[in-house]
């Protein structure tokens, strides 16, 4: 008999000796929750700020100039973008721009000095970004191995709550949920942040 | 079931459940180490005041409770259609689904795939199951390096030790102790490395990077795996998960039956629950889905192995599979009196604290009477914060009652049973209880000048072992109630009362 047949089999003799008694999931938690695009704005920032993210915010038009401004602060002198980003996001930057692609390996975006991306969905209450990995967000490693992530969030993708923001994902996307730079309390708690992934989070709201 | 439709217990686990000793043994070992005791007890109240700040201001956290403790049912009510249904999903998206019945079984599979990778190295995303199974040792064995990429459990792997916490695996070690075990263990370490958390995290990062670069296989955990739609979940802190998640070739992810949850939708539950009561943030700052293989991006082979070890086993006990419903948040541990001073070692088991002293009896057995895990069940006060504490809602206490009895049940002949019976003879006469009475103030000699009996003699042995009786009294309530002060007492008494 293989394993899984085994399993399988355990399974419904456990179910026979302690047979399932029906549960009903009741779901009467915080659903579909709104809120007006100023206080979406402001929950979101006080967040992302607690969680020790740059917080920026810009209109569509000021975009490329404020993400020009942010690198250049961050002394970028080459900065890595996804294929399908916007191509005006990366217009004002003065530096290199190198595109990247899947057959870089991807101990080469080391040398990078940070990646500008799009996002896919954000959740306020939580200040967490989401990527899917769609145009303009590019692959996972992409926004893992250098140092300097600056994001860029629509307001149009900001929803309020958890349940809000997951059903907006498509499901079978890589999706990589980001709650500030990455950070450790292994230490005697002392919390340390930029261990693996990138030591620091700019974000850009817009609208 | 056996060949006469007869349904059998399903086997127990093996592997890291189970300790060497007792827990009051081993627990007294623990007791006189005061570093680990303050480490812990300053790790445990942090935690516990983040966890009650962020489940303090959702004011539907107890709603959030009762559904994920409805959906962890309802995932053990339906457990073999949504392990096939998870099986066809991840298949149908181009990653291969193991099974493995045991531990040993796990641990040849998961060597097999990496061996098929032609590398002799491997990365590990910090994962309880893999723990428990002993990967590591078995690979070690296998002539394979397992490099853990937590900072915590690199930690404790480097100083050749063991967690003692499910969430903070090193909290036992303080700064100056990790310095030491970098500058010992780490290979290519700064010989000038200061004991600043912050220059050893960075220590780690140097000495881990170049391992995520050029190692082409990881083997994870999975806090998730979803039945609709095959998408496996990572919870972390550091980013190691993403870099091992996301740039080796080939990734193998060992993941318990139970860990399932039927849909997609169910995580906007376990999201809310599983930060919050963790780590006490309103979300850890990385969470990484992966549903099999995706083309340009990521891992390029993906392998599913999943584990029973002795899972069926507790989900045959009615009462003790609720500890199945567990999303080892750790929440029970950072609550627990016990833990609090004991720590994780004690416990002997990958699983400690509350939810360990159900879990490990569950998961491995505690049938014969010498059995470590035996004593585990009663490594409690009772008191309850652990279930007020559960994001899923297991009652704890109830679970341990629950085991307390079963293990009396089996050890029908053992002490507390010949204890019992004695005092069921003693108490069922006057004559008889009058004389034990009188007896009982021999005690008195034992307990000497402190008051306290802190070791009977003999068969006696197993009540004094866990805890300290108070000398008994220099004299019986009935002996009182036959001398002259205590006429005195009642006389007046009776004055008192037709007084008014």
């Amino acid at each position: 008999m293989s394993s899984r047949d085994a399993i399988l089999g355990r399974i419904r003799s456990a179910q026979t000796l302690a047979p399932p008694v029906p549960v009903e999931v009741s779901r009467d938690y915080r659903l579909g929750r709104t809120l007006p695009d100023a206080e979406r704005r402001e929950l979101l920032v006080d967040r992302l700020v607690d969680y020790k993210a740059h917080v920026h915010t810009s209109t569509s038009e000021d975009l490329p100039v404020v993400l020009a401004r942010i690198l250049t602060d961050r002394g970028v002198r080459r900065v890595g973008i996804p294929e399908g980003l916007e191509p005006s996001w990366s217009a004002q930057f003065g530096g290199a721009v190198v595109v990247d692609s899947t057959d870089r390996p991807a101990a080469d975006l080391g040398e990078l000095d940070g990646v500008v991306t799009a996002s896919a969905v954000t959740c306020a209450e939580t200040g967490t970004i989401f990527l899917d990995g769609s145009p303009g967000q590019g692959r996972r490693a992409l926004t893992l191995v250098p140092d300097l992530h600056v994001c860029v969030v629509a307001m149009s993708d900001v929803e309020v709550g958890v349940p809000e923001t997951l059903a907006r994902l498509v499901p079978d996307r890589p999706i990589t949920m980001i709650s500030g730079p990455s950070a450790t309390s292994d230490i005697e708690l002392e919390r340390v942040e930029g261990v693996h992934g990138p030591r620091t989070l700019e974000v850009v709201i817009v609208g | 079931m056996t060949a006469l439709g007869m349904p059998v217990v399903p086997p127990r686990g093996s592997g890291n459940l189970r300790g060497v000793k007792k827990f009051p043994d081993a627990a007294r070992q623990e007791l006189s180490n005061p570093q680990l005791r303050r480490n812990i007890g300053k790790a445990t109240h942090t935690i516990r005041a983040k966890r009650l700040n962020v489940t303090g201001e959702l004011p539907d956290w107890e709603q959030l409770r009762d559904a994920g403790a409805a959906i962890k049912a309802d995932v053990l009510n339906r457990l073999p259609e949504l392990l096939i249904r998870l099986e066809e999903a991840v298949t149908a998206r181009g990653g291969v689904v193991h099974w493995a019945a045991d531990a040993a079984e796990a641990n040849a599979i998961v060597t097999e795939l990496i061996r098929r990778t032609g590398s002799d190295e491997v990365l590990k995303v910090k994962s309880m199951a893999t723990q428990e199974i002993g990967l590591n040792e078995h690979l070690e064995a296998q002539g394979i390096a397992a490099y853990e990429t937590d900072l915590a459990e690199l930690i404790v792997q480097l100083g050749h030790d063991k967690p003692s916490h499910i969430l903070v695996p090193a909290i036992h070690r303080n700064r100056a102790e990790i310095r030491e075990i970098f500058l010992r263990e780490m290979p290519g370490v700064d010989p000038e490395l200061d004991d600043n958390p912050r220059h050893l995290a960075a220590a780690a990062r140097k000495f881990l990077r170049h391992k995520f670069m050029t190692v082409p296989v990881a083997v994870s955990g999975a806090n998730f795996g979803i039945a609709e739609t095959g998408t496996l979940a990572v919870v972390e802190s550091e980013g190691n998960g993403r870099m091992c998640l996301t740039l080796p070739q080939t990734l193998i992810t060992v993941m318990g039956i139970e860990k399932l949850l039927p849909t997609f939708r169910d995580l906007e539950v376990f999201l809310q629950l599983l930060p919050r009561s963790s780590t006490g943030e309103r979300m850890n700052p990385y969470t990484s889905m992966w549903t099999g293989v995706t083309p340009g991006d990521g891992p390029q082979e993906f392998h599913l192995v999943l584990l029973d070890n002795g899972r069926t086993a507790a989900l045959a006990d009615e009462i003790g599979r609720e500890a199945l419903h567990c999303i080892r948040c750790s929440a029970c541990l950072n609550v627990c009196p016990v833990y609090e001073r004991t720590g994780g070692h004690a416990y002997g088991s990958t699983y400690p604290g509350p939810i360990g002293a159900v879990l490990s009896p569950q998961l491995a057995g505690m049938d014969q009477p010498d059995d470590p895990n035996s004593s585990l069940p009663f490594a409690s006060s009772l008191c309850g914060a652990c279930y007020d504490a559960c994001p899923v809602k297991i009652d704890i206490p109830s679970l341990l009652v629950e085991l307390r009895h079963q293990k009396v049940e089996h050890a029908r002949f053992g002490p507390e049973a010949a204890a019992m019976k004695a005092a069921s003879l003693a108490m069922s006469s006057s004559r008889r209880w009058t004389a034990a009475q009188k007896a009982a103030g021999l005690g008195r000699v034992l307990a000497g000048k402190k008051g306290k009996i802190t070791s009977l003699p003999g068969p006696l042995a197993g009540w004094t072992d866990a805890r300290d009786m108070p000398a008994p009294p220099k004299r019986t309530f009935r002996q009182w109630w036959a001398s002259d002060e205590g006429r005195a007492a009642l006389a007046e008494a009776r004055e008192e009362g037709q007084q008014r």
